[in-house]
């Protein structure tokens, strides 16, 4: 077995400490964003070293203390993380058991919730001295399991949070704390700000007012103090500056015609022009994060070391890039992990980051708290990006595909820290003289990719040509969001895919099972197909659809089959979902995530668009940037394939693209209507009837 | 201007110099360290902030603090004192949540609504709710789980 995680930090003590008399401490470099690893990471370690799951605590990621394991991202925690904690803990066991048969000068020994029995007596992990500071062996035997891989153990954390005891960022209070507040500019593109400083900063409460080019802060000592004040500097603040002009109306022909870089992902040759059977062009436009929570964070600088606490998806890169946007050495800035509201990919929780360190940095020995305010989070975190995608296809006679090509266009999915020239925190960039944040980039290919993450159709076609075209211009700022060009590439993959179906008038669910000999990917077409009840008739003003895609080309399979209704406006009805991500540590967890993902995707898919004109993102308001509510909310029935033979892969993205595709094809279903850009609102449906 | 205010709050008696257009949400939270009530929008938009006031749900987020002068505040704090509500045991028991920031307002509103049908034998059906949480926004797609569960908190 393998995992990057554990090639970083081989050390087993990095990982698992048995410090505590009858308590083990796995130290996570992946944090808990909502999604439930911290309880996954318990599991495995409680079975793999034979102890009870309550004895098992979880270290938050923290750049002092805890293991590199770069980005929470990406569906790799359970194969990363799980993995690197499935054989630390396997190396922990065996070692211990060695010591216990010496101690008990007895090699028939049991173990049993940490304690190992013989026939002459018993002790446990905790009286043991066995030294962990040693290589974990990735080639060492497991241990059977107990079962507690693959039970639903609950939560750990979800019973403080429902009963509303401490739980995230925002709730920690320190002595002495003080409340900052960030005050951002009034459009993209300002460079300077024109206030009153000396007047505010006469005000009781008020410890500092910083300025630095077109960045604006209140420090105060208490945070109804931080509020009042941010909120009368806002409306009286004057900005320089040229703002942008671009609207969001635009950026499909803006991204098309932006200078460009070309990564060409799969090398056939495609199809020809004349050769092309449908050809067709779809979009979608900038989407936002939209968390509950806005963004937090806190900060202490005792004078030569900078604390910071973050909701980040990396402590390691925050760190990073911390250190080289506050020109301090990477030693002297530690970032410990605490949770925030749920996170679904590089939301603003680092930029808030920066904005507690660089007012931390002004009143040294005093911890300053940051929270963002809903205007902020929906207007200036980074985006899930706009894309253009262009799909042509060849069938033969019998409507076999025969050439497949795909173009996408858009800015790259990932403006993570660390991962650009000059820091990509968004209040070191309003900073005098310093540098904007420089255009997002995508991952290679063997990560998955990002405009062309699942590009590449998951069917038997025999020449597939895949070129991404990264734009070097950012509209607004792009970043990654939960499945990065997954949503929008399976999407139009297969809208067009059920086009042609529709062409050769094979029904949808055999054409792709003519082009799937993937048994895996069989299985979750036909298991949904069948739980959907596929090829009953559906009632009047209804449509039924299907989706599916093996997140990456190389995750989990997920196929979504969708029902709507379409009288004066579209709703979805039902969705059912099969999923097959290998062996399943917690099937309610991966339940969890996958109907969150497929009701994330509806919002998305139906819903949500970033607007913008002039510099300004008006969509910074719940009532301007709509998402699913309850009312809206259609059942999902989701069946695991389980594999307990296979490799565990992760949940959290897989069912984005198949449930948009769904969504998309049961409305074309319904309707007759193909709608190719996103949302698919009654405005865009009227729009797609005029094509 | 600055000028005292006095709420009772989980039946304690609270008082806070501020500005009378103050949200009752940030004397919660920084005045008197009750920050299970969630900040979410500022604008009663997304029911994250949701408390009681005098027994009635209501966003504490843009609930200014003259309006609840003398009046009685319950948290999810107070709501929990003597144990959790049937509604955060039918969430516990679904493991209805993802990221659960917005569960300790969909407590509030629905505990409200599950008290009231209790007392009067009268179980909630899925729809009512729907329509019950429509003004609270979930952002991790845990909606069926937070809806069965309450259902189920209803039924007794």
């Amino acid at each position: 077995m393998s995992s990057p995680s554990l090639s970083a930090n081989p050390l087993l003590s990095t990982w698992l400490d048995f410090d505590t008399p009858g308590r083990v401490t796995a130290h996570m470099g992946k944090s808990e964003l909502g999604q439930g690893v911290d309880t996954v990471m318990v599991q495995v370690v409680a079975d793999t070293l034979g102890v009870d799951a309550a004895r098992i605590d979880i270290k938050a990621p923290d750049t002092a203390t805890g293991p590199d394991e770069n980005f929470t991202a990406g569906s790799l925690s359970v194969p990363h993380s799980g993995t690197a904690l499935l054989l630390a803990a396997a190396n922990a066991r065996q070692l211990f058991l060695a010591a216990a048969r010496e101690h008990l000068g007895n090699s028939d020994v049991t173990l049993e919730d940490g304690t190992f029995r013989s026939a002459d007596g018993s002790i446990n992990y905790w009286d043991l001295n066995v030294d962990t500071h040693v290589e974990i062996d990735a080639d060492i035997p497991l241990p059977p399991s107990s079962g507690t891989i693959g039970s639903s153990l609950s939560r750990i954390d979800l019973e403080a949070k429902i009963t509303g005891q401490p739980s995230y960022l925002s709730d920690v209070r320190l002595p002495n704390m003080a409340y900052g507040r960030v005050i951002r500019p009034a459009f993209r593109g300002a460079v300077g700000v024109d206030i009153n400083r000396e007047e505010f900063l006469q005000r009781p409460g008020v410890v500092d007012v910083v300025v630095d080019g077109a960045f604006l802060a209140v420090i105060a000592d208490t945070e109804i103090v931080a509020i009042e004040t941010a909120a009368e500097l806002g409306t009286t603040a004057e900005w320089r500056g040229e703002p942008s002009d671009l609207t969001d109306d635009g950026v499909c022909g803006f991204l098309t015609t932006v200078e460009t870089d070309e990564t060409l992902l799969a090398e056939g040759e495609g199809v020809h022009v004349e050769a092309a059977t449908h050809s067709a062009q779809y979009s979608r436009p900038f989407i936002a994060h939209a968390s509950i929570g806005p963004a937090t964070a806190l900060a202490h600088f005792d004078g030569t070391v900078l604390e910071v606490w973050s909701h980040t998806q990396g402590v390691y890169p925050l760190r990073r890039d911390l250190a080289r946007a506050l020109n301090m050495d990477e030693a002297d800035v530690r970032v410990r992990h605490f949770q925030g509201a749920g996170c679904y990919g590089h939301n603003p929780a680092d930029d808030a980051a920066f904005d507690a360190a660089y007012l931390a940095l002004r009143v040294p020995n005093r911890p300053v708290h940051v929270t963002w305010t809903r205007e902020d989070e929906l207007g200036w975190g980074p985006f899930g990006p706009a894309m253009v995608v262009y799909i042509s296809a060849a069938t033969d006679d019998d409507g076999r595909i025969t050439a497949w090509s795909w173009d996408g266009f858009g800015n790259g999915h990932s403006s993570r820290p660390s991962t650009l020239p000059t820091p990509s925190l968004l209040g070191y960039s309003h900073l005098s003289n310093k540098p904007a944040i420089p255009p997002s980039g995508d991952p290679p290919l063997a990560a998955g990719a990002g405009t062309g993450r699942n590009s590449i159709p998951g069917y038997d076609i025999p020449s597939v040509r895949a070129l991404a075209h990264r734009a070097l211009e950012m509209p607004v700022r792009a970043s990654a969001m939960r499945s990065l060009g997954a949503h929008m590439n399976v999407f139009a993959i297969e809208s067009h895919i059920d086009d042609l179906a529709r062409q050769h008038g094979i029904d949808p669910l055999e054409y792709r099972l003519e082009h799937s000999s993937d048994p895996r990917a069989r299985a979750v077409i036909e298991t949904v197909a069948a739980q959907a009840g596929w090829g009953t008739p559906v009632a009047e003003d209804r449509g039924r659809g299907i989706g599916y895609a093996r997140y990456k080309g190389l995750g989990a399979w997920c196929a979504v089959v969708a029902e709507v209704e379409a009288i004066e406006e579209v709703r979805v009805t039902g969705l059912w979902i099969a999923v097959d991500c290998g062996r399943v540590i917690n099937p309610d967890g991966v339940e969890n995530q996958i109907e969150g993902g497929a009701l994330q995707s509806l919002s998305w898919t139906l819903k949500e668009r970033v607007r913008f004109s002039n510099g300004v993102v008006t969509s910074n308001t719940w009532e301007d940037y709509p998402i699913v509510t309850f009312c809206e909310v259609p059942p999902v029935h989701t069946t695991i394939i389980d594999r307990p033979e296979e490799k565990w892969l992760g949940a959290g993205e897989a069912s984005m693209g198949p449930t948009a595709a769904a969504i998309g094809n049961a409305i074309a279903d319904a309707l007759g209507v193909r709608v190719r850009d996103l949302p698919i609102t009654s405005d865009a449906i009227v729009a797609a009837m005029g094509d | 201007m600055s000028e005292t205010f006095t709420v009772v709050v989980n039946g304690v008696q609270r008082s806070i110099d501020a500005d009378p257009s103050t949200a009752l949400l940030w004397a919660l939270r920084d005045a008197w360290g009750l920050t299970g009530t969630r900040f979410g929008c500022g604008a009663g938009s997304c029911g994250a902030c949701t408390v009681w006031v005098d027994g009635v749900p209501t966003h504490s987020c843009d609930t200014p603090l003259w309006s609840v002068a003398g009046k009685d505040v319950t948290t999810v704090e107070g709501l929990t004192e003597q144990g959790p509500h049937p509604v955060q045991e039918a969430l516990i028991a679904h493991q209805a949540g993802q990221c659960g920031y917005c569960l300790s307002g969909i407590v509030m509103r629905s505990a409200a609504a599950v008290d009231e049908a209790r007392a009067a034998g009268k179980p909630l059906a899925e729809d009512d709710v729907r329509q019950c949480l429509d003004g609270h926004l979930c952002r991790c797609g845990a909606h069926n789980r937070i809806v069965r569960a309450i259902v189920e908190a209803s039924e007794g």
